[in-house]
């Protein structure tokens, strides 16, 4: 295996793992407050298709992204104002949620189908991009990469370091006592919320507008789900999310690449590759039962509200 | 929602139907399995139902139903449209088979048309074309262009259809470029625009330079065009996904077959018949080939074209041997329909197993 084959690998595992580290760190961020949105299928695919439509319309596809981003989020208010503000049971909440994305991002994209745009061109630093190896994964991706690995940062040194991350941590493991305390549980918990939607809106732009510039009905194909199943086995840690997301790219690289290469294993037990590989090394990692309690937002998917 | 809309369309046909005159336009519906977009399976389809509006004019009155998944729902729409007094239905997915017979049981003077089926009864005809065909002509452009002798293919699930595709195509690049390798990646579903990228990503990494596919999303002649290397469209005509990379489309006409179904019902001589027809019968076809492809590969393609039509070629002609070496088809001998529909191995030349 030559070194330009495996960089090339790293280059598509890195846009491969994107859309679900975006999706996975809103999720993270949701989850830690205490709300378990299931919805994250339904707002990636009306990002997708609202991102692409303004990028289509204006022919800027920034403002496709910040489009996305919106749209995304306006769908997680209605989450949040059913499952929070009227306290329905935030599983149907949630699944009602990927339902209703689902159809409606079919409904308003029909227009646009088989229509493209130019895709979000990818950005290059300059001449460390000739670096061998890793150079053009690291180096030559697009802005939206970029932003994840500093979303990442941020969500990493927010709940680390920052007073607000403690106040959402507060909120999704006691919110009874951090009300009592003063905190706006609710509104923490909104803020969370929309924060989600607007990452899986993103995620979801990421797709249409970047990685496959183009909208059909159901793009994401399932990403959304692989994303809240990823939050869960990195035991809701940051770190592990990158890690999750990446392997999870990797193995469905693997997948492929192993056929093209010609190996006599069956295809089917190839396609399973991406979800073994991700659950066992997220499970070997975490294989401390009580260490994953720990992690595990307390108050989490449970309704709740001000008592007095 | 859209299916709410078309539901509602039905349901105001059926109060229609009530008061329907002896003269009225003869009414035709299709089922769709998928919305009709704008390339793809069903898109050919409809092609054909607008066609059938444009020959017919105010003889006929079509309708659709997109989006219908297989199984309950089928049968639903189906029986919806054979009760709102359609006199020929057009059921265009392979999953509508039971769906179809069953509901065409019910209404013994509805006809109804299942393409890709194999069950057929008094009421029920069956219909597919020969896609092989047009597999085999774009096969032989993707063999004139190729440099590395590497070509992608990406297919949807290891079916005898696909199969098929697979091998016509990779005799086609082999007769005109005997050192043709077609790789094949298996995705194990039919529709995942971002798997679709990362597989033609993968095997374009991999030295294929030209890239086709058999599954329902354009991604891969995108990522073609990103790439700079060739692509060869599936379904429809999609060079509007890159204009410089696709290079043809092996594709579906149903336009006159749909016609003739129409006109044999207005005369009353419409029987239930199974149709696999090809390029002979404007069945399949393949599009226009790119500007970048040499004018005289474009010639070499219509000859090939001119004989398939003929009958003076067809692309499974012995000698033919499958990928382990073992003969198929003697020299001169040529494959039977039986043959051609359980086909289940690769030919040489193709590279990568099948399981």
């Amino acid at each position: 295996m030559d070194l330009d084959l495996i960089t090339n690998i790293l280059y598509i595992t890195i846009r491969t793992g994107t859309p679900l580290l975006l999706v996975a760190l809103g999720e993270l961020v949701c989850e830690r407050s205490g709300v378990l949105n299931l919805g994250q299928e339904g707002m990636m695919l009306m990002g997708a298709v609202t991102g692409f439509i303004a990028a289509f319309v204006t022919g800027n596809v920034y403002l496709g992204f910040l489009m996305a981003a919106l749209a995304g989020m306006t769908m997680s208010l209605i989450f949040a104002f059913v499952a929070l503000t009227l306290n329905a049971n935030q599983v149907a909440t949630g699944l009602a949620l990927t339902i209703f994305g689902t159809g409606l991002s079919a409904f308003i994209g029909a227009g646009y189908e088989g229509k493209t745009i130019t895709a979000l061109p990818t950005l290059s630093i300059g001449l460390i991009e000739s670096v061998p190896l890793i150079g053009r994964p690291l180096f030559a991706q697009d802005v939206l990469v970029y932003g994840s690995w500093a979303m990442f940062i941020a969500i990493y040194l927010f709940f680390r370091q920052s007073r607000a991350g403690l106040k959402v941590r507060a909120a999704g493991e006691n919110p009874d006592v951090g009300s009592n305390l003063g905190l706006p549980v609710l509104r923490i918990r909104y803020l969370s919320v929309m924060f989600g939607g607007a990452m899986a809106g993103i995620a979801g732009g990421y797709l249409s507008l970047a990685y496959t510039p183009l909208w059909t009905e159901n793009l994401t194909a399932g990403r959304g789900w692989i994303a809240l199943a990823l939050v869960v086995f990195a035991s809701w840690r940051v770190g592990r999310i990158m890690l999750g997301a990446y392997l999870f790219g990797f193995a469905s690289i693997m997948h492929l690449f192993l056929q093209g290469i010609g190996l006599s294993i069956s295809s089917n037990l190839l396609a399973t590759l991406p979800y073994v590989a991700t659950i066992v090394v997220l499970i070997f990692l975490s294989k401390n039962l009580e260490h994953l309690k720990q992690f595990e937002p307390m108050a989490l998917g449970k309704p709740w509200h001000k008592t007095h | 929602m859209k299916k709410m809309i078309h539901a509602l369309g039905l349901s105001l046909g059926l109060t229609a139907a009530a008061d329907v005159l002896a003269d009225d336009p003869l009414k035709v519906g299709f089922v769709y399995v998928s919305p009709t977009g704008e390339a793809g399976w069903t898109y050919q389809h409809d092609l054909g139902r607008q066609h059938i509006e444009a020959t017919f004019g105010a003889d006929v009155e079509t309708t659709f139903a997109e989006n219908v998944p297989e199984g309950a729902d089928a049968e639903r729409v189906l029986t919806q449209m054979a009760k709102s007094g359609h006199d020929l239905i057009f059921a265009t997915s392979f999953g509508y088979m039971n769906a179809t017979l069953k509901v065409a049981k019910r209404f013994p003077d509805v006809h109804f048309e299942h393409a890709s089926g194999y069950k057929r009864s008094d009421n029920v005809s069956t219909y597919f074309d020969r896609i092989y065909e047009g597999r085999y002509l774009s096969g032989v452009v993707a063999g004139r262009m190729s440099e590395t002798n590497t070509i992608g293919y990406i297919g949807a699930f290891p079916i005898p259809e696909v199969i098929r595709g697979i091998n016509a195509f990779t005799l086609g690049a082999q007769s005109v470029n005997p050192d043709i390798k077609v790789k094949v990646v298996w995705l194990n579903t039919w529709f995942d625009p971002a798997k679709e990228r990362e597989a033609a990503e993968t095997m374009i990494n991999q030295n294929a330079d030209v890239i086709t596919f058999h599954t329902d999303s354009p991604a891969a002649v995108q990522a073609a065009e990103d790439a700079g290397i060739y692509a060869v469209g599936y379904h429809s005509d999609m060079s509007s996904y890159g204009p410089t990379a696709h290079l043809t489309a092996a594709v579906h006409n149903w336009e006159d077959y749909y016609v003739s179904r129409v006109q044999a019902v207005m005369d009353g001589t419409w029987s239930s018949t199974d149709t696999w027809k090809g390029i002979a019968d404007n069945m399949t076809d393949i599009t226009p080939i790119n500007s970048a492809v040499p004018a005289s590969v474009i010639a070499e393609v219509d000859v090939l074209k001119a004989k398939i039509a003929s009958g003076a070629l067809h692309p499974f002609t012995g000698p033919l041997n499958k990928q382990s070496g073992e003969q198929v088809l003697a020299d001169g001998a040529v494959m039977s329909d039986g043959d051609l529909l359980g086909m289940d191995y690769y030919v040489e030349g193709v590279d990568g197993k099948l399981n």
